[in-house]
């Protein structure tokens, strides 16, 4: 089946979403990214959506239920690199990503995790 | 209002959405649409391609390249012989959903395009069709 890959560094999750989803691919990833926080006993997951052009409310929402069950697993989840027009477009569709944490690039992004995983659990969960 | 080209795409399945995203996309770069205004009619499309899919039992897309008077753009129709929408103007609102989803589709869309409309017949389908011009 096809699959997005997963790896681990450190105590870290790292995705790079490279394709077009399909919704079902999308429902994958979320399954398998929940399933291996917990079996790789994951702090934080940093999900790059460089290559995306398109984040429509399906994925929107993909993205809103990985950091929310990351969540209630104690892990962190960081969104990274997402386009401009992207942007642009998500807040027009009305979707505004609450409760999700976003970086510009992956560095940052591994700051922001390393920064929650020095004790600071409370960091950027002031909208849950 | 005159058609210079037209493309007619089936969808049936999750994954001919992503290709009514990639189409459609493509149509709107060789039109010279900005990368904000393609982003948006892409996302646009993919809603209404998963609406016909999902909500619609299937049925086709048609993206076509219009013309009016000197402007271009894009025009993508969507139709289904679904179960239709018993209340437009409860489905157009944002945040009302008949499935499981975020209740952002059709509103959405809307926002994303310059022109939108929307038939409905209970038991007969449903067509939307929508448009972007090139600013």
């Amino acid at each position: 089946m096809e699959r997005i890959p997963i790896l681990k560094m450190g105590s870290f999750l790292l995705v790079t979403i490279q394709v077009d989803m399909h919704d079902q691919l999308a429902m994958t990833l979320q399954d398998d990214l929940t399933a291996r926080i917990v079996s790789d006993r994951a702090s934080g997951v940093l999900i790059d959506i460089s290559s995306l052009d398109v984040v429509d409310s399906f994925i929107g929402r993909m993205l809103g239920n990985i950091a929310a069950m990351a969540r209630v697993l104690d892990a962190e989840t960081v969104v990274v690199g997402m386009q401009p027009s992207v942007a642009i477009t998500l807040v027009e569709l009305g979707l505004s990503l609450p409760g999700i944490r976003t970086a510009l690039n992956v560095d940052r992004g591994m700051e922001l995790l390393r920064a929650g995983n020095n004790g600071d659990s409370n960091a950027g969960r002031e909208n849950g | 209002m005159p058609v210079v080209k037209t493309v007619e795409l089936p969808l049936t399945r999750q994954e001919d959405v992503v290709a009514v995203r990639q189409r459609t996309r493509s149509l709107g770069v060789e039109i010279g649409l900005t990368i904000v205004d393609q982003t948006k009619i892409v996302t646009a499309a993919s809603e209404l391609a998963r609406n016909t899919v999902i909500h619609g039992g299937g049925g086709k897309a048609t993206i076509e390249i219009v013309k009016e008077a000197s402007k271009q753009g894009l025009r993508l129709t969507f139709e289904d012989c679904g179960p239709g929408i018993p209340d437009l103007e409860r489905a157009m609102q944002d945040g009302y959903t008949s499935g499981a989803g975020l209740g952002l589709g059709l509103g959405g869309s809307k926002r994303l395009c310059n022109d939108f409309a929307i038939e409905s017949k209970v038991g007969k389908g449903t067509r939307v069709t929508i448009a972007r011009w090139k600013a």
